[in-house]
């Protein structure tokens, strides 16, 4: 009769074609006739009410509004006949509101069939709750609902119920529902005959164990051995509960998932039942398949999956990890989609531990491949995911590249985060800064509307705070602009590294300043007003460092397209610098134009992106904290970025004694961002020891030869900046102490230690400061510097410090050389050669031949000698390609004069400098430290 | 603001369950939707047409899971319908797939030969069905002989 009914309606709206009024007509008739009947003078008998009611459900599944019948609905549940009850149950469940009127009687009813004994009514009014799950509901039932769950004569089908109901009370209300005596029934139920008790029980108890692990315990013994009965079954043996030749796959996932909420089994049989259970699971998945229908394969996976998830959270047992791994890379090549997606996901996560780093690693070539052939965007998402996962500094430049040329066809969808992941691995595992430049304009050139705000500031910031890329990425950006049509990001990034940089290349009369400016302005017009205002301000810089353009950057500047802007910020920029370059003197510019000082380092605003992006609890985060964990597994130097765990690694080289002697060795590759020399020792309690040096600090000691200012030492704790200036044999130096942390760093203690042999020669004087560092706060600290004579070694810089409950002890070197006291000497090629030839006594002259360990590039040579302190000496050397230079170092005692030749050979990448003075000592440590920096 | 409001929910909840079940025929008319999360109606409709956008677009060499929102559908086409779960991003795929075709094939048994319009004109059954193999977001009852068994019971108290 109702299906008649409904037929009827189907039917009407299909030959009434696609007319939405016709539709509405006929269901507004019907409503009416229905209204009619309910509030007709005849009472309606059960039946005519359930058809209405019916009626009026379908109506509303068709999506029409439906407001009324909810009183005959509520009616219904009192009526004895079960189809009767169970139209008004599902009018309840579907159209539920919250009238509190009705609610009462709604409630008043589940509570009557509740304790009516009849498992069919007890089933109809559990359904209701648990569809329904409001907390008026928990509030009345949420007692009772466990005595029914555990009471004795329970029909199974009925406890099956209740435990799913009480999950659902317990999720909406999780403070209504008490714990008491029937948690340890419930885990008991992991025992009962019937298999879908234990299904439904096993939800209520993950659930449960995961707010309450201690209540709970209990359930991990019993877990293993139901998980084992079930995986050593025949595949008969379970009867019912057997899918296509697999034994309850279903409560196997539940199983392995609940136990998910705990560490291993510390009870070592369990452990050991709970290890066979899951080597019988790896095991069978090589067995050949019992069916050739795809769900024998899928229900046999679904539990290989989540046994493996379970290994994974565990990350305990490597000989699992590693057969984990080698199934994964079997479904890697599976002919079925589905396998080769969730085998990329799960090998994700495997990447992460240290045991199976390596494992996941040999299937980087299948991976690339997925890339490149798979059909569906969302595997190859996941081969995107797990390039980046394995990636560590042996396959990076690999992995980079393929992403970058992965990222030529890539969806749209997924460009922006490719991008990301790319900077992050490029500056992530940068040895060469050099590869890290080309790659982030790489990535500008071929998906530069992706390249987000974060990227291309990070690649400015990473330039200025490394000086050994500065001249390259110059060079670099300067070449990528003469592209015809490029990005207007390039555009930003170029105009801001040649505003600072653009000198490091002004030499080559390919790219002088005129050059140089010419092309960023040719990209002026098509830019966008920030872009503009960003140009603007590099040819001020330009007027500063080249004051051979300012006429042709004041004439731009002048122009009413600058002046009269309709764009104020433009308008502004233009009148401002037109007005700075014409009044202000050479040295005033100087000043307000000077070299970006370097960027604090934090955290790398990329990868918060990323975080950002991929929500909160994502495989990124897991991979990084992983990461470092398996710094020692991977055996590289790695970095330290943002690392927590770093903080309690000991240092290595733990030797207290070699302390003083520790030379600047030559500059090996540069550490990277955020790595500094890391010296925090967390271990050493007393404060009257001194952290030693730990290996890479020479690096940044090496970096500070060439210039007075920077960051010396960064950590995640602390940050050390200097900024210094010298003048004759006297200097300056100011150290700014940064807490980068939100906590107060106590008992707060930098001492300066000279060791015996340069207390004579170097005199430092200081005063203490404030033993209390405020979360966020930068103290700064002045070092007077008297140089009494030459000397070799550096003083050393020891902080200590408590920060929360922990001593915390680092030590630098403080980058005080000999080459800071000196004075340049400009000489003409005649006067050069003659003094030269004075002291060509063999103690006068030290000569180093080394091989260049930074491109050979011209422009950086002659900024380094410069910085070094002596005068470059131009048109000396007849060889052109030689560089020369001369100084008198000053000392309190003496002055000593110096003369230097740097003779390089492009050919075999090698350099030979040669160093004459009038003393052996100063020419020897001359020597070494120029020699560093090439 | 429904955006949001679903990314909240999922922050909340750390069980793991299904948020969803939908079938929908390839223009998109729903034959069946049973939530379990509280969502208005205006949320409703709008999920249901993001599932019929983001499903009816993959072929056969797809996947049968797909990212939605915060979580992530999985589905698998029977003819002109799609039966999808919705589920968190770490619940297992391979077992809500199967749970599906499990459903699927009890229904097949129950209606003889299922069709569209067995869904259309039997809705009330299909929803005891559903509530005797799925509940409260979980799987509850996984044997086929159980839930027709308790099914044919039900059907002769009619």
């Amino acid at each position: 009769m109702l299906v008649q009914f409904f037929q009827r309606t189907h039917d009407s709206l299909l030959l009434l074609g696609k007319s939405k009024e016709a539709e509405i007509k006929r269901i507004n008739k019907e409503l009416a006739n229905i209204r009619s009947k309910f509030k007709g003078d005849k009472a309606l008998d059960g039946y005519s009410k359930k058809k209405y009611v019916c009626k009026l459900l379908f109506i509303f599944l068709l999506g029409h509004d439906i407001d009324f019948g909810h009183m005959e609905a509520v009616n219904l549940l009192s009526s004895n006949r079960y189809t009767e009850k169970q139209i008004g149950y599902l009018f309840i469940s579907v159209l539920v509101n919250s009238n509190s009127e009705l609610i009462r009687l709604i409630n008043n009813a589940i509570k009557n069939d509740l304790a009516s004994r009849n498992p069919t009514f007890m089933g109809l009014a559990l359904h209701c709750i648990a569809s329904v799950g409001s907390r008026e509901m928990a509030e009345a039932f949420a007692g009772e609902i466990p005595k029914v769950l555990v009471a004795g004569d329970t029909m199974d089908s009925v406890k099956q119920s209740a435990a799913l109901c009480l999950l659902r009370l317990y999720r909406t209300s999780p403070d209504l529902v008490p714990m008491g005596d029937w948690t340890s029934r419930v885990v008991h139920l992991l025992n009962d005959q019937h298999l879908g008790v234990v299904t439904a029980a096993t939800s209520l108890i993950t659930t449960l164990a995961q707010k309450n692990p201690e209540e709970f315990k209990t359930s991990v013994s019993l877990a293993v051995s139901r998980l084992s009965r079930i995986v050593t079954s025949a595949s008969t043996d379970l009867q019912d509960y057997t899918y296509y030749f697999v034994p309850a796959p279903w409560l196997s996932v539940k199983l392995l998932r609940l136990l998910q909420c705990y560490p291993p089994p510390e009870d070592p049989a369990v452990r050991g039942r709970l290890t066979e259970c899951l080597e019988t699971i790896l095991n069978k998945a090589q067995e050949p398949p019992k069916s050739k229908k795809v769900q024998h394969s899928n229900a046999k996976n679904a539990v290989l999956f989540e046994a493996i998830s379970l290994i994974i959270h565990h990350d305990s047992e490597p000989n699992l990890l590693v057969r984990a791994c080698n199934q994964l890379g079997q479904f890697l090549q599976h002919r079925e989609t589905n396998l080769r997606y969730l085998a990329l996901e799960s090998m994700c996560t495997l990447a992460s531990s240290e045991f199976s780093h390596e494992a996941v690693k040999t299937h980087i070539e299948t991976v690339i491949n997925a890339l490149k052939t798979e059909r569906d965007v969302s595997v190859r998402q996941r081969a995107v995911d797990l390039l980046y996962a394995m990636c560590d500094r042996s396959n990076a430049p690999q992995i980079v590249a393929e992403m970058l040329s992965y990222l030529e066809t890539a969806d749209y969808s997924i460009r922006e985060e490719i991008v990301l992941k790319v900077a992050i691995l490029a500056e992530k595992y940068a040895v060469d800064y050099t590869w890290y430049v080309d790659t982030i304009l790489n990535l500008i050139r071929i998906a530069g509307d992706y390249v987000s705000e974060e990227v291309w500031y990070r690649v400015i910031q990473i330039v200025i705070n490394r000086d050994d890329v500065q001249g390259y990425a110059a060079k670099t950006v300067f070449e990528a602009l003469q592209a015809p049509a490029c990005h207007e990001n390039l555009v930003k990034v170029g105009g801001y590294i040649l505003g600072e940089f653009g000198n490091l290349i002004a030499g080559d009369p390919r790219s002088s300043p005129l050059i140089q400016f010419n092309l960023l302005h040719s990209k002026f017009h098509l830019c966008s007003v920030p872009t503009r205002a960003l140009l603007l301000s590099t040819y001020i810089k330009f007027v500063n460092l080249f004051p051979e353009v300012k006429p042709t950057i004041q004439d731009v500047l002048r122009s009413d397209s600058q002046l009269r802007n309709a764009d104020v910020e433009l308008q502004q920029r233009a009148v401002e610098y037109l007005r700075l370059s014409t009044v202000a003197s050479t040295d005033i510019l100087a000043t307000v134009l000077e070299e970006m000082p370097p960027f604090p380092e934090r955290e790398s605003s990329i990868l918060a992106k990323l975080k950002k992006k991929k929500g909160p609890s994502t495989v990124t985060d897991l991979e990084d904290t992983k990461r470092e964990r398996s710094v020692d597994v991977n055996g590289g130097p790695e970095p330290a970025p943002a690392s927590t765990s770093a903080m309690s690694t000991p240092s290595p080289s733990a030797d207290l004694l070699g302390l003083g002697a520790a030379p600047p060795a030559p500059a090996g590759p540069p550490p990277s961002s955020g790595g500094g020399g890391l010296l925090v020792d967390v271990f050493s309690d007393s404060a009257s020891v001194v952290a030693p040096l730990a290996p890479g600090s020479e690096d940044n000691f090496a970096r500070f030869v060439c210039k007075n200012n920077g960051v010396l030492f960064e950590n995640q704790l602390l940050q050390i900046g200097l900024k210094s200036e010298f003048r004759q044999n006297l200097g300056r130096m100011f150290i700014f102490y940064g807490n980068k942390t939100s906590t107060q760093f106590l008992n707060f203690t930098p001492t300066l230690i000279c060791s015996d042999d340069l207390q004579p020669n170097l005199n430092l004087q200081t005063k203490p400061v404030d033993p209390t560092v405020e979360g966020g706060a930068q103290v700064q600290q002045v070092v007077n510097i008297e140089c009494v004579s030459d000397f070799t070694e550096a003083p050393v810089l020891n902080i200590q410090f408590r920060y929360g409950g922990t001593f915390q002890n680092v030590s630098v070197q403080l980058p005080i050389t000999l080459n800071k006291f000196f004075q340049p000497t400009e000489m003409a090629s005649q006067d050069f050669f003659q003094r030269w030839k004075q002291l060509s006594n063999p103690q006068q002259e030290v000569q180093n031949i080394f091989k260049a360990k930074h491109p050979m590039d011209t422009e950086v040579t002659k900024a380094k000698i410069i910085g070094f302190g002596s005068a470059l000496l131009e048109e000396v050397d007849p060889n052109p390609a030689n560089f020369v230079g001369a100084g008198i170092i000053h000392t309190k005692t003496t002055q000593i004069g110096c003369l230097l030749r740097l003779e390089p050979n492009l050919q075999a990448q090698m350099y030979r400098l040669t160093l004459r003075t009038s003393k052996e000592a100063v020419s020897q440590r001359l020597c070494e430290l120029l020699s560093a920096q090439f | 603001m429904r955006l949001k409001r679903l990314g909240e929910l999922c922050k909340r909840r750390e069980g793991l369950e299904i948020r969803f079940i939908l079938i929908q025929n390839r223009a998109g008319k729903t034959r069946l939707a049973k939530w379990y999360m509280q969502f208005d109606d205006d949320e409703k409709q709008k999920l249901i047409e993001e599932v019929h956008a983001v499903v009816t677009v993959r072929d056969a060499k797809h996947t049968n899971f797909v990212e939605f929102r915060n979580f992530k559908i999985i589905y698998r086409r029977y003819a002109g319908l799609y039966f999808c779960i919705c589920v968190d991003v770490n619940d297992n795929n391979l077992a809500y797939l199967e749970a599906i075709h499990n459903f699927v094939e009890v229904l097949n048994e129950y209606f003889h030969n299922v069709c569209e319009l067995d869904l259309v004109f039997n809705f009330y059954k299909v929803y005891t069905v559903v509530d005797e193999m799925f509940l409260a977001g979980e799987i509850r009852e996984t044997s086929q002989t159980k839930v027709l068994k308790q099914l044919l019971m039900l059907q002769s108290l009619e």
